[in-house]
């Protein structure tokens, strides 16, 4: 019986310090949601004025450029995975991947053969488990990505885009390398502190997509203008219309591809509070049933060593009793 | 007197808004002066550029801008960088260091580029001191 509530006490004390353990990561999650959503925030203006001026320039250019153009028998697609560098984040990562294999089936079917590019440690050791090629990881970043590390990873997509403008009859063009015909991206949206959301979004060719429900014409109206305000004004280029466009199109890839990261950084660590809040609390509920236990044990061991002592007692007077 | 609305935005945020009497920038076309009233423009800010903006109250806040747009409207004027600096902000002797780094690095384009960041870093802290 000792030995039990030996064992009982040794449970409690490990339970207890891996609690602590989990409530502290509970913790620094907490003050980085709050960190990734203030970057959320102050990524905003930018992503708004490069959609506005894109927007303004797709209303004044003619549209041909590769990015926008849709092409015909697309074959290979690439496809973007945001996941996280380290674990512990509940089903962050299980979500990603499986809406990730959604979109994959779904190219599959059409007939495109999918191009993985994966950030985050977590979908690469996924990916290379199960022995599927990956084209590009990019790890490191996932909590705090910066602008830098968008441009590295919207860099190789690009590349890999415009590589993929000649490919013809199932082998790399002119250029000898074998690029992609679409862009996709997989990751989680933050919608709040309690739902993420895995979306599949097709970057290219794009569609310019207003960032958020921003109103223009109302905003036009409240300023007092009128409907010919805004967008429609007949703006003067420097350089061209065109060189514009060339030099606007990947910024806005990045930068969508960067907002993207933002709020898979938000996702991640809104995922991984909540993962840890359950954690401790099973914890604590977990260390509660284990002294309950222990105190049981305790018990039955004073009442055993009360009945042993009472026995022997009465073994004594019965003894003396006989003389 | 009329203003120019001006907004100065970086990929990561903000940086600077308020009212200006004058924007200065220089495109890949060439310098360009923007005054209130000025024709709606899309411009692409030159490699390495500087920008100065002419506070109402007189001041230059001269701006380090990098890899950027300047957008013109009839009410207000956008410049958008990947990253930008005010001049008051550079560290001088970090520019000195990454321009020196960055020319060590050769006819690598990295370093090319940014040796031009490093020097424009220098140029946009040398216009205001």
């Amino acid at each position: 019986m000792a030995g039990s509530l030996r064992a009982l006490r040794r449970r409690i004390r490990s339970t207890q310090s891996t609690k602590k353990i989990f409530s502290a990561q509970e913790l620094i999650a907490g003050a980085r949601i709050v960190r990734a959503q203030a970057r959320v925030e102050a990524s905003k203006p930018y992503a708004r004025e490069i959609t506005r001026v894109l927007s303004a320039l797709a209303s004044s250019a003619s549209l041909e450029h590769p990015l926008l153009t849709e092409r015909q028998d697309a074959r290979r697609a690439a496809v973007l995975v945001i996941t996280s560098d380290r674990g512990f984040a509940g089903s962050y990562n299980v979500n990603v991947l499986r809406r990730t294999e959604e979109l994959l089936s779904l190219l599959r079917q059409e007939g495109k053969e999918p191009v993985l590019y994966v950030v985050g440690r977590k979908g690469e050791t996924y990916y290379s488990f199960r022995d599927r090629p990956m084209a590009g990881t990019f790890t490191g970043f996932s909590e705090q990505p910066g602008y830098a590390d968008a441009q590295a990873v919207g860099g190789a997509l690009i590349d890999a885009f415009t590589a993929g403008e000649d490919d013809a009859d199932g082998g790399p063009g002119a250029d000898g390398v074998e690029g992609v015909d679409e862009l996709h991206i997989v990751y989680t949206e933050f919608r709040s502190l309690l739902a993420q959301v895995p979306v599949a979004k097709r970057m290219a060719p794009l569609e310019v997509e207003e960032v958020e429900e921003f109103d223009y014409e109302r905003e036009d109206r409240e300023a007092g203008r009128t409907g010919d305000g805004g967008a429609a004004t007949s703006y003067e280029f420097e350089p061209s219309a065109e060189a514009l466009l060339d030099a606007l199109l990947p910024k806005y890839v990045t930068t969508r591809i960067y907002a993207a990261m933002l709020e898979a950084a938000a996702s991640e660590s809104a995922s991984r509070r909540r993962a840890m809040k359950s954690a401790s609390d099973n914890a604590e509920e977990l260390a509660k049933n284990l002294s309950r236990q222990a105190n049981q044990a305790r018990q039955a061991e004073i009442t055993q060593e009360i009945s042993e002592i009472v026995g022997g007692a009465d073994a004594l007077v019965s003894a003396g009793a006989d003389d | 007197m009329a203003t120019l609305q001006v907004e100065l935005v970086a990929v990561e945020r903000t940086i600077w808004s308020g009212e200006a009497s004058m924007v200065i920038a220089r495109t890949t076309e060439g310098d360009l002066g923007v005054l209130p009233g000025h024709t709606p423009l899309l411009g692409e800010l030159a490699p390495g550029g500087v920008v100065t903006i002419r506070t109402v109250e007189g001041e230059d806040l001269v701006v380090a801008a990098h890899g950027g747009f300047l957008s013109v409207t009839p009410d207000k004027v956008s410049i958008l960088a990947e990253t930008a600096e005010i001049s008051s902000e550079i560290d001088v002797e970090r520019a000195r260091e990454a321009l020196r780094r960055a020319e060590e690095g050769g006819d690598d384009p990295e370093a090319l580029a940014a040796a031009r960041r490093a020097q424009s870093r220098l140029q946009a802290a040398g216009q205001s001191s």
